[in-house]
């Protein structure tokens, strides 16, 4: 029988994955993709919370995160075309203008 | 049965789809492994009742929130194989291996909440969508109605940011500067 227990580690090992992602990409469009991962893997503990307690304020807290997800990525995708049309690349490395 | 056959498959292709999204050097096959499992999440949620949060991760995400990304990709180079120095992978991994397996001890440990209850439980007689709408219009009316004029600051911010007028400096006043540096 699957369990709370199950959800709640294949969030874990999500949110590790898309951790690695943020933490080894070096590409801002790729760091976009990697924090997707890590709402998701919150959207599925927030799920699984919900169905085993019987409550339904997981999954409005689940509705919400996908509100702020949205309303991330456009705003985000905008900024990611301002800085590729000012400079040409979307490298981290190679936007990084500020000394130290 | 059936519930842990699709549990165990779905978790298998998720895992699988996010690190094809997390380890690829293509953007093309970075974005499509990613809106593979987004379809797969939204298979959990109907594994968990939750019908209505599904419909609206299919619509959102894998509707929306990836044709956005489609359409910011046509400005960027997608074909081309990326390439990052990556400093210190095994540094990376190991934090991230470290940080899954602390994860895993805290989800494993008992959980002592017996003496949770349900502030609103699920109603019973109706539809997912039904009872989520009876809580979100009731309880959760005013974060309802943040949500969405945040999502209307978010839409203006980005036909702002995307406009067509981006290089007469519209978003900042100090591009010169900025420029200057640039091309040091």
């Amino acid at each position: 029988m699957i369990g709370l227990s199950h959800y709640l580690i294949l969030s874990g090992l999500l949110f590790a994955i898309g951790l690695v992602g943020v933490l080894r990409r070096r590409n801002l469009l790729m760091l976009f993709f990697a924090t997707e991962i890590m709402l998701n893997s919150a959207n599925i503990a927030f799920a699984a919370a919900s169905y085993y307690y019987n409550d339904l304020t997981g999954q409005m807290f689940a509705f919400f995160i996908i509100a702020v997800a949205a309303s991330e990525v456009a705003v985000g995708l905008g900024l990611l075309i301002v800085l590729y049309k000012k400079f040409g690349t979307l490298d981290l490395d190679d936007l990084a203008s500020m000394k130290g | 049965m059936y519930e842990q056959i699709a549990f165990y498959l779905f978790s298998v292709l998720t895992i699988g789809l996010f690190l094809v999204t997390v380890l690829s050097k293509n953007i093309l096959y970075a974005m499509t492994s990613l809106a593979a499992g987004m379809v797969l999440i939204s298979g959990f949620f109907f594994l968990l009742e939750a019908d209505f949060l599904g419909v609206v991760q299919l619509i959102v995400y894998v509707g929306a929130v990836m044709a956005l990304y489609a359409f910011a990709m046509m400005f960027f180079d997608a074909t081309r194989d990326i390439k990052e120095n990556t400093t210190n992978n095994a540094l990376v991994f190991f934090l991230g291996g470290m940080v899954a397996l602390v994860l895993v001890l805290i989800f494993l440990a008992p959980v002592f909440s017996e003496n949770i209850e349900a502030i609103y439980p699920v109603v019973e007689g109706v539809g997912n969508a039904q009872a989520v709408g009876m809580v979100l219009f009731t309880k959760y009316l005013v974060p309802f109605e943040v949500a969405a004029v945040m999502l209307l600051v978010a839409m203006i911010a980005g036909i702002i940011l995307a406009g067509k007028k981006m290089d007469h400096s519209l978003t900042t006043n100090d591009d010169k500067i900025i420029s200057q540096e640039d091309t040091k």
